[in-house]
């Protein structure tokens, strides 16, 4: 099955329905697929295996990602983020490719062998050429739909592979088909480039739902969206969701209108999600966890989950709060120790996932098992029943004389303190110990000191993960997608070696 | 018939069309309208008509699965046949209550 049936579905069942943009100059399913079709009758004169794209989020991006699966060409979205070298070097990857550049990206490229650069505005302009839409497209049988670049904080970037059925799997099983109602709408604020930004343009037209781009997120811009646009759902990941709160609280503005805000891409303070809930008080919260590697979301804490937890009394249930909830009923979750051997509920070990919508594959290199189990490299445990708690990257795991240590466990007791804003937590290399436990701290007004915080999180926790070195900093290395780039932190703390409390 | 997964297939006489989500675990001949569908790519065969007993319609992004042989279809064109294994008619799944997450 490919994508671009969902798309035809959604526009023979609902073809007046806006489907992106705004209210007032939004564009209808009939007319997102006439573009899709325009643009992709163009594309093919173009030459190209693959179909780059080099840009900011808005209605020609679901344009071109349906251009491309009727040509049966992969979609490569790249990081206009990175460095002018290592775009290029990207983008050199991807041939032979045609690649959308946003007009004032364009400058930024280097002639590349085996690449066309075309501009937005002119895929843009063959989108609504009507010698395009009506042309006949030859029929295709696509495999791959997408290849995406994971973000590359530990080392040189991948290209995921998701197949067509990989992520139609995905929606099908996840969205009722036009279920939304005609007053919906999504904002989606997270880049072309990832997993999220992706699945939404395919969830968001299969279930009939508006969606509404932000070009590029700051979080006055995103409250200003969601109100104006009248906007029901949106995703955002940890970082942008503080600051959000922050414009909310400053404007007195409470979004009326907004039903369900999901989070995802990375660890939630809790502080910051019961911050939420306590401000929008009339807003469905949902964590959804999942990799790139996984087309999305693979497990999800509902709105009931969230109001359960933050009301109840029982520890067990309290803590979910801290959970990414429970897996997707369509796929399979395990948690296995080292030997490969599965793990009882309470024990940690690494996450495993299995299920139609899990690719585990990258350009020359496969790394699912042979019977569809995906290992995430993600740590992690469930309770008794069934509530799935990740502790974060296994690379990240510190091993301090031979015991693991979760940075996530320790981060959590240092957010509880009044005065810290931000805290990571990471392993030092140590010539006793192996590695060693250390925090950065960004302070709050009237910094704490090196011992106070140790001293807060020994009465919590064991002493062998009580950092021993401490640094206080303005901020803390974050990419554009809310990821701590840990591996730079790392590398800044090695070089200094600051005072040990 | 050769229900492979993202095989697409055709009423034969109504506009009913499917995506196989699931294939069978054995053999099955899939029916909508009382007659068998056709391969997306082939010709309809003439002089049939849809059956009163199968008319009962089929709801565009509706999931249908069969228990005994394990198929499941996604009708991804609505017609005004029922779709059927052997005569027996088989049933929409429910509806998924899942919280948008993208």
């Amino acid at each position: 099955m490919q994508t671009t049936l969902l798309l035809d579905m959604a526009a023979e069942a609902a073809p007046d329905r806006l489907a992106l943009g705004g209210l007032a100059d939004g564009i209808s399913f009939a007319e997102l697929q006439a573009r899709a079709r325009g643009g992709a009758a163009w594309l093919a004169g173009q030459g190209g295996e693959t179909v780059v794209f080099l840009g900011l989020n808005g209605p020609a991006m679901p344009a071109a990602v349906f251009a491309a699966g009727l040509l049966g060409k992969p979609f490569a979205p790249l990081n206009y983020r990175l460095t002018d070298a290592d775009l290029n070097k990207l983008l050199a990857r991807t041939a032979p490719s045609i690649a959308i550049v946003d007009d004032d990206m364009a400058g930024r490229l280097k002639p590349v062998p085996g690449v066309t650069v075309v501009s937005r505005s002119a895929f843009e302009a063959a989108c609504l050429d009507p010698v395009n839409r009506a042309a006949e497209l030859d029929f295709v049988d696509p495999d791959i739909a997408v290849l995406l670049f994971t973000s590359g904080t530990t080392g040189e970037p991948k290209a995921a592979i998701l197949r067509h059925r990989n992520l139609t799997s995905y929606v099908i099983s996840t969205v009722e088909f036009l279920a939304s109602g005609e007053d919906e709408a999504a904002l989606v604020s997270v880049p072309a480039y990832h997993i999220a930004g992706i699945s939404a343009v395919l969830t968001g037209v299969y279930s009939g739902r508006r969606t509404v781009h932000l070009a590029a997120f700051t979080p006055e811009a995103w409250v200003e969206a969601a109100a104006t646009e009248q906007v029901t759902h949106a995703m955002v990941v940890p970082t942008m969701l503080g600051r959000i709160l922050d414009v909310l609280e400053a404007r007195g503005e409470r979004l009326p209108k907004l039903k369900a805000l999901s989070y995802g891409g990375g660890r939630m303070p809790q502080p910051v999600i019961e911050r939420a809930m306590r401000i929008l008080r009339h807003v469905d919260f949902v964590n959804a966890y999942g990799l790139t590697e996984t087309s999305s979301t693979i497990a999800v804490l509902g709105p009931e989950d969230h109001r359960q937890a933050i009301a109840s009394s029982d520890e067990a249930v309290r803590r979910r709060i801290a959970s990414v909830g429970r897996p997707l009923p369509s796929l399979e979750v395990e948690i296995r120790g080292p030997e490969g051997e599965v793990l009882p509920a309470g024990q940690s070990g690494e996450i495993y996932v299995r299920g139609e919508q899990v690719s585990g594959e990258y350009v020359h290199k496969k790394v699912i098992q042979d019977d569809g189990w995906f290992a995430t490299n993600d740590g992690g445990w469930m309770d008794a029943d069934g509530y799935l708690f990740v502790e974060g990257r296994l690379d990240d795991v510190i091993v301090r004389g031979g015991e693991n240590i979760s940075p996530g466990e320790i981060e959590d007791v240092l957010r509880e303190h009044p005065q810290v804003a931000d805290v990571a937590v990471l392993g030092l290399p140590d010539n006793d110990w192996g590695e060693k436990v250390a925090a950065a701290v960004v302070a709050k007004e009237g910094a704490p000191s090196a011992e106070e915080l140790a001293a807060f999180v020994k009465a919590k926790l064991r002493s062998t993960k009580t950092p021993e070195v401490w640094e206080f900093r303005e901020a803390l290395p974050y990419n554009d997608t809310g990821k701590l780039l840990r591996r730079q932190l790392k590398a800044e703390m090695s070089g200094k070696q600051p005072a040990a409390a | 018939m050769d229900l492979k997964p993202g095989s697409r297939w055709k009423s034969a006489v109504c506009d009913t069309e499917v995506v196989v989500v699931r294939p069978p675990k054995t053999p099955v001949e899939l029916e909508c309208g009382g007659h068998p569908m056709v391969a997306n790519a082939e010709a309809k065969p003439e002089g049939l008509t849809l059956s009163a007993e199968h008319s009962a319609g089929s709801g565009m992004g509706k999931r249908f699965a069969d228990e005994a042989s394990g198929l499941e279809v996604l009708c991804v064109k609505a017609g005004a046949g029922s779709l059927s294994i052997g005569g027996q008619p088989i049933g929409a799944k429910d509806a998924k209550k899942l919280p948008a997450s993208d």
